[in-house]
């Protein structure tokens, strides 16, 4: 168990020292972000309060689309070299490898995030800064959740045709429930409301535990086929 | 003997339907509040049920593939999700029509259907990838996954959206409250049968199928590799 987390702390930091060398993937997730902020702009035409209504969705959207650039791409980005049998001949376990590829998009996606909400509200006159912290809560929950269905679909997803087509098609559906109680979360802290999110938080908890446990146990199956 | 086995529930399922439908379009007043479009229960709500048992045949099928990796359950899994969603999709058109004209609407997103076609996209996305992995155990494995996720993901779905969207217009169902006339039941319940009857004899045509695509697939390799 402890030489396990070694090894997924060892491929975090392979993962992120990889791409800060480069920072491909975070340029282009975060300038995808940018765009996908510029083009909300276009497609309402809100007054302010209305616009606060639907601000907690918007952000998601923004959140989810940039993000799953970066977690899909976890595991085809070993695939040059043949790198991905290399890791997976190795005696590290199959789950460390997942949990720390999971640690690294994890990481990155909330970068990607925290560079997009003061941008978001910038562009829109969103107040954000008076409920950073639970906002912060959130987007640490839900990302977790992001990323660990994101990159077990990148291990699944390596050898199939299309997978950049497919890839949405998979994980988008899946992702409806943490997004419904990540979107409300946030839409009712930035209205900056006095209403019980128990519930939400209570959906996007089970759906971490879920999907991380269930991840975790499959991802051998995966890996060895 | 399948192939009896075969023509012998598709034959009973499809009499139990013609019979069925007869005694409820001709022998059977329409319901009290709706009329005649009322009668559409018989065809909507069988068609969910025998959706979701097909559903759970796959993820039962898609554990046992994990399990063993005896292609057969592969088989299982991936017949059952083609029929469970043609079932799904009798069950979203047929909701589709009676909520036009009762609700005046074609679609809404309340809870059940969102949560049914949310379903019916997760495993739309499963017979999807299928033909995209070109490795046999590769694409049995991956499928397997797939269904096993989508089945973990839709206990959540409904409760996100029971929370999102508690001002729901679809009539409650009459399983859980009971409030199906006497009278209505028989033929409800020939209309459950039929369709799993129906239902199962499809998902062994397909189960033949998919053998004689492994045989072929087999007979090809070999002969690849001469």
């Amino acid at each position: 168990m402890k030489q396990g987390l070694a090894a997924a702390w060892l491929i975090a930091r392979k993962d992120l020292r990889t791409e800060f060398r480069t920072r491909d993937t975070i340029n282009a997730s975060v300038s995808f972000a940018l765009v996908v902020l510029m083009l909300f702009s276009f497609a309402f035409d809100l007054g302010r309060e209305e616009f606060y209504d639907i601000s907690g969705g918007l952000l998601w959207l923004v959140y989810t689309f940039a993000g799953a650039l970066i977690v899909n791409r976890s595991f085809v980005r070993e695939v040059p070299n043949d790198c991905i049998d290399i890791l997976i001949a190795s005696p590290m376990p199959a789950w460390a490898l997942f949990l720390g590829k999971v640690v690294a998009g994890f990481t990155l996606l909330m970068i990607v995030e925290l560079v997009s909400l003061p941008v978001f509200g910038l562009f829109n006159n969103i107040i954000w800064l008076p409920t950073f912290w639970p906002q912060l809560g959130v987007m640490l929950l839900a990302s977790w959740g992001i990323a660990v269905t994101g990159v077990a679909f990148s291990a699944i997803t390596v050898n199939v045709r299309l997978r950049e087509l497919m890839l949405p098609v998979l994980h988008y559906p899946l992702l409806v429930p943490l997004l419904i109680g990540a979107m409300q979360i946030s839409t009712v802290l930035l209205k900056g409301q006095a209403t019980d999110i128990f519930q939400e938080l209570r959906i996007v908890i089970v759906f971490d535990l879920i999907f991380t446990s269930l991840a975790l146990y499959l991802i051998e199956f995966i890996l060895v086929s | 003997m399948r192939e009896k086995a075969i023509y012998i529930l598709g034959l009973l399922g499809t009499l139990l339907i013609v019979g069925n439908l007869y005694h409820i379009f001709l022998g059977m007043p329409g319901e009290a509040m709706q009329g005649q479009i009322g009668k559409m229960i018989f065809v909507h709500v069988p068609a969910a049920i025998a959706g979701f048992t097909f559903y759970g045949v796959a993820v039962i099928g898609s554990i046992g593939f994990l399990l063993t990796k005896d292609f057969k359950y592969d088989s299982l899994a991936v017949s059952s999700v083609e029929v469970a969603q043609v079932f799904a999709l009798i069950n979203l058109v047929t909701g589709s029509m009676w909520g036009h004209i009762i609700w005046g609407i074609w679609w809404t997103w309340d809870l059940r259907l969102t949560s049914q076609f949310m379903c019916f996209m997760l495993y739309l996305g499963y017979l999807l990838m299928r033909p995209a992995v070109a490795e046999a155990t590769q694409r049995a494995t991956m499928s397997a996954i797939l269904a096993i996720f989508a089945a973990a993901d839709i206990p959540l779905v409904i409760m996100a959206i029971r929370l999102h969207n508690v001002r729901t217009q679809h009539p409650a169902p009459v399983l859980e409250t009971g409030g199906l006339a006497p009278s209505w039941w028989p033929p409800f319940l020939i209309a459950i049968v039929a369709f799993w009857l129906i239902g199962t004899a499809l998902v062994l045509v397909r189960l033949r199928q998919e053998t004689v695509r492994r045989e072929i697939d087999s007979i090809r390799r070999e002969l690849h590799a001469i």
